[in-house]
């Protein structure tokens, strides 16, 4: 007997595959046992795929397509942890709220927020942002006057334009003083589209 | 984190890149039926482990001396199982049958030694060098290849 004929035992291919049925429920074992501190899933939405992330404190971001995943990944990983693994259940919540903002009329979101992807200033420029309502929109410097920076208008700009968790805090909230919608992180398009179905664009 | 090592790679992307030779590892290892179980706790295991890994260009043989050493638990667990005074059980209906049950290959495979058969699929099934056998089995490279040759001639016996 050859001794390479053992390879028959287990095809290649085959372990792929079964490999691959095998992490589901992997990932189910780990997000029970507390192992997994940054579960990730994808959704479907009409803003496009948005790829969603949770830890143990809430969601910590929400991309666009636009976004490279390789970026997103590893930002993950250097400021969280690299113990990101996709797992449907943790991020059951937030998938569903945002299903339910664009597609049943939510106005609000009752998620937990992990500010760990925002810079000190960030945080304060989107704590403020986080109190513009659906159907509501402000300017950058009103924001600005609101944490108490009223020159800083681009600073907070740009601290939008850094959003980790758009859609949930709403930046496309955030107009200019004409009432252009100047820009957005995830294309102009994307903000049209979210400012509609909140009814402040017709 | 220091920046003068590599970065580790997020977990999912390590579990997928590494899944296939791992799981291929264990069908053989430790039997197609029981693949699954030790699968799960060598990638659990990992993860437990995994922010401090030292040296993350070596995941791929970090997995497979976690799984190895999760292999040859899982042979001494069950050796250490009471075994039935009566009648034995009968199969479970839902126990997956091997690839091919028809496999006279199977029959030798398990009666190996669990250090044997280790040593054997990692030469035979993924065609590592005896250093890195060694390195995964933690051994010296002499054992390894003793494990293998003595896994193989046996085999061989059993085959002819």
């Amino acid at each position: 007997m050859n001794a390479k004929e053992l390879k028959r035992l287990a095809p290649a291919a085959k372990s792929e595959a079964r490999a691959r049925g095998a992490t589901g429920s992997l990932a189910a074992r780990a997000a029970g046992e507390g192992l997994v501190d940054v579960a990730v899933a994808t959704m479907d939405s009409p803003v496009g795929e948005l790829f969603v992330a949770v830890t143990s404190k809430g969601l910590v971001t929400v991309a666009y397509e636009t976004e490279s995943r390789e970026e997103v990944w590893q930002r993950l990983v250097r400021q969280v942890s690299p113990r990101v693994l996709e797992a449907a259940a943790p991020t059951d919540d937030a998938r569903r709220e945002l299903e339910e903002y664009f597609r049943a009329g939510r106005r609000r979101f009752d998620l937990g927020i992990d500010d760990r992807l925002m810079s000190a200033f960030a945080r304060s420029v989107l704590r403020a942002t986080s109190s513009v309502g659906f159907g509501e929109l402000a300017t950058y410097g009103e924001i600005a006057a609101r944490i108490d920076r009223p020159k800083a208008a681009r600073a907070v700009g740009r601290a939008l334009g850094s959003n980790p968790i758009p859609i949930v805090i709403p930046c496309h909230r955030i107009v200019g003083v004409s009432g252009s919608l100047t820009g957005y992180a995830g294309g102009l398009a994307r903000k049209q589209t979210l400012l509609r179905l909140e009814g402040s664009l017709t | 984190m220091s920046g003068a090592h590599r970065m580790l790679p997020p977990f999912q992307e390590f579990l997928e890149a590494n899944r296939a030779t791992v799981y291929r590892f264990l069908t053989v290892a430790v039997g197609p039926t029981e693949a699954d179980d030790v699968f799960q706790e060598a990638f659990l295991a990992a993860l437990r482990a995994f922010p401090r890994v030292e040296e993350p260009d070596k995941l791929d043989r970090w997995i497979l001396s976690i799984a190895s050493r999760k292999a040859i638990d899982h042979h001494r667990r069950s050796a250490r199982r009471p075994i039935p005074t009566d009648d034995p059980p009968e199969r479970p209906v839902d126990d997956p049958a091997p690839a091919d049950p028809g496999d006279p290959l199977w029959e030798a495979v398990r009666s190996l030694p669990p250090r044997q058969r280790v040593a054997v699929v990692h030469r035979h099934v993924l065609d590592r060098p005896y250093a890195e056998i060694a390195e995964l089995m933690e051994c010296s490279e002499e054992t390894a290849r003793a494990n293998v040759s003595h896994g193989t001639k046996r085999l061989r016996e059993l085959m002819s």
